[in-house]
């Protein structure tokens, strides 16, 4: 009897836990992918034209570029729980950065022989620009408190032709190898680079919300503004901040995509990233209008929207129409998350555990 | 009441940027200083690089120097190119040149256009509107480059034809050209459609298509490309997974445009085919514009541009510098 009542305590827990979300969507997917075709879980280890041992295979494939999007999903976490908003202009910012680092690396050459400065220069200063546009989106909504959707509407709008002046209007092209390495292979790592650069952004926002307040300061500006003033913080900051680490996620998103081919196109690169990355913050249960969050449901559901993606190529679904799916999986959530749906779902849940229980009773 | 001052701020510089990148040169010169007036509509210069050859051309042609006074206007989107177009013929410009972002809604703007005075002259791109209301129309022919590029690919004569085919964004003339004369073959010859998807124009999409028909298994050894971004996005695919690609490799690689990169990889014989669209229309346009003045007739009302098909075997570093965009 105890045991039971302990078994279905462990399982309400996990239900009522919020990464609970993610990890059902995620194996709901890989359960259709083993009844339809297992063999979408091969991996093989081959040689890549450069003479690299790398691995590959569609979970390669989902690690790679899901974690873009998994490190988008950390500062897109943080904005949606300090702002209750969300940022849409991060494809545009993920274009000027991307043109910020090809700047650099190239002067005004479209295709220079030898790189102009080292990467890491040209990194940084893609850091620095894609926080002072993350500050100009944070200033709008934190000091003239307009709605996050319509503050960053403007970079949206503007974004994409800002990156189009930085380089010229030109397409600069990168020849240096080593420059590959942020979006494809180390030489000697089979694994994906951007995975372990999504590690490491991991590793950083673990610690800064173990030893930091950013977290619980954060949550607390998000679920009631008023009485956090009151109890000493400062929710314009806050916010602010918010903003200006997405702008730090994003120069890293922007450097995996340029580093992929090597060269940028203004107008389509990270093209409609902004809805995967609130639909990732979405999918990890987090309410959409601010408050409490939780950022490892976040970077599952970023993993688990790739997989979607992938599962819907694998399938041979028109690309043109993945967003349709992805419209049908918002949906869903937002009538899982609705109050109404909510309670009928607990009362349901009731029900059944204590159908299970009476028979148990009757055993012991 | 300061939150609303800013917000009419913020809303005001976010129509800047949407018309701001129009209007550059606001032509309030008369007729009395023996210019002729053009307003020229574009797509977004930022589009692709055949688009950015493309104003690049125009510029270059229609200045002062070469006796015009043009303005410029840029937009993706149909309704924005139509109200730009009743501007310029509320500011009374001799000239002016269409490239339409859609092919419908024009009719009125354009008897508009008729009853002001204003001649008509499409470039690039047609619209689905009477004759009579267009001077010319200078475009390429996107079937007869798809025709070619088939052609190209018939010619090579392999046992089996098993293609990877990546297509623009759908519904697009460029698109339905050159998808076209590949369908059609397709079901002549019996060749074989591993995939069919559109990556709409972008590198990083056909990247991720092609990588899903590697991770899956499936054989192929053509990749039809509508342009060289996706063609780009497909051979880095290929590279991931070490198959080898270009001339006498086991996978054929093209694609379209004619970037001046794309065509150095032909020379390099990483890729093996690339099918011009000529984004060099102005010389075309001046053509007709001096007979118009001198009160010629124009013969033909549609002129098609010469375009070619490039093959690695027989490109030279010359085709490169002169083709290349």
């Amino acid at each position: 009897m105890s045991t039971i009542k302990k078994n279905n305590n462990v399982f309400m827990k996990l239900i009522h836990n919020q990464i609970f979300i993610p990890i059902a969507a995620l194996l709901l997917l890989v359960l259709f992918n083993l009844i339809a075709d297992p063999s979408f879980f091969a991996i093989h280890l081959e040689q890549n034209s450069v003479g690299n041992h790398v691995l590959s295979g569609n979970l390669i494939t989902i690690l790679d570029y899901g974690s873009e999007l998994a490190i988008l999903a950390i500062g897109m976490t943080l904005v949606t729980a300090a702002s209750g908003g969300q940022d849409i202009s991060v494809g545009a910012a993920i274009a000027i950065s991307g043109s910020v680092v090809l700047r650099i690396l190239c002067g005004t050459e479209t295709q220079p022989e030898s790189l102009h400065a080292p990467i890491i220069v040209a990194f940084l200063v893609s850091c620095v620009v894609a926080m002072l546009f993350g500050a100009f989106n944070g200033a709008l909504v934190a000091f003239f408190k307009i709605q996050p959707m319509v503050a960053t509407l403007i970079l949206f709008t503007a974004g994409r032709s800002i990156a189009a002046w930085i380089n010229n209007n030109k397409l600069p092209t990168v020849t240096d190898e080593t420059f590959q390495y942020f979006g494809g292979f180390i030489p000697g790592i089979p694994i994906p680079t951007p995975f372990f650069i999504m590690l490491a952004c991991m590793l950083v926002t673990f610690l800064v919300l173990k030893f930091t307040n950013l977290g619980l300061y954060t949550q607390s500006v998000g679920i009631n503004e008023k009485s956090s003033r009151l109890n000493g913080l400062n929710p314009t900051f806050i916010k602010f901040l918010s903003f200006v680490i997405l702008g730090l996620c994003v120069a890293v998103c922007g450097l995996i995509k340029v580093s992929r081919l090597s060269t940028i196109n203004y107008s389509v690169i990270a093209k409609d990233i902004e809805m995967d990355a609130i639909l990732a913050v979405a999918l990890g249960g987090n309410a959409l209008s601010g408050g409490k969050f939780n950022m490892w449901a976040s970077v599952l559901g970023a993993y688990v929207i790739q997989f979607l993606t992938t599962t819907l190529y694998r399938y041979n679904v028109k690309s043109d129409a993945l967003s349709a799916y992805k419209a049908v999986v918002v949906i869903i959530l937002v009538v899982l998350s609705a109050p109404v749906v909510r309670e009928k779902l607990s009362a349901f849940g009731k029900w059944i555990l204590s159908h299970r229980r009476t028979p148990a009773k009757e055993a012991a | 009441m300061f939150k609303k001052v800013l917000a009419f701020a913020a809303a005001a510089t976010l129509c800047f940027s949407v018309a701001g990148c129009g209007d550059a040169k606001d032509s309030s010169s008369g007729d009395d200083d023996g210019l002729i007036r053009v307003g020229i509509i574009n797509n977004d210069p930022n589009e692709s690089g055949y688009r950015t050859a493309n104003d690049n051309d125009m510029k270059a042609m229609f200045t002062e120097a070469n006796g015009y006074d043009a303005s410029f206007a840029y937009s993706l989107k149909n309704d924005e190119q139509i109200a730009s177009a009743q501007k310029f013929i509320q500011d009374g410009v001799d000239y002016l040149l269409l490239s339409a972002a859609d092919t419908a809604g024009w009719d009125s703007v354009l008897k508009d256009a008729q009853d002001a005075g204003v001649k008509v002259i499409l470039f690039d791109r047609t619209i689905d509107a009477d004759e009579s209301l267009y001077e010319a129309s200078i475009v390429s022919d996107m079937e007869k480059e798809g025709q070619t590029a088939v052609d190209w690919l018939k010619s090579q004569g392999l046992s089996e034809y098993n293609i990877i085919h990546l297509q623009g964004v759908m519904g697009s003339a460029a698109q339905k050209g050159r998808s076209g004369a590949l369908d059609t073959e397709v079901t002549n010859s019996g060749w074989t459609l591993v995939t069919q998807q559109t990556a709409e124009w972008s590198a990083e999409k056909a990247q991720q298509i092609v990588q899903s028909v590697i991770d899956s298994g499936k054989k192929f050894n053509v990749i039809y490309a509508e342009n060289d971004d996706m063609a780009k996005g497909a051979v880095a695919a290929l590279d991931k997974a070490n198959i080898s690609h270009g001339v006498g490799k086991d996978v054929i690689v093209m694609g379209f445009d004619c970037n001046k990169w794309a065509l150095q990889e032909l020379l390099a014989q990483n890729w093996n085919y690339d099918g011009q669209c000529n984004p060099f229309q102005a010389s075309y346009i001046n053509d007709i514009i001096q007979k118009l003045e001198k009160g010629e007739k124009l013969t033909e009302k549609v002129v098609i541009m010469e375009e070619k098909g490039f093959d690695a075997t027989k490109i030279t570093q010359e085709d490169v510098d002169t083709y290349g965009i």
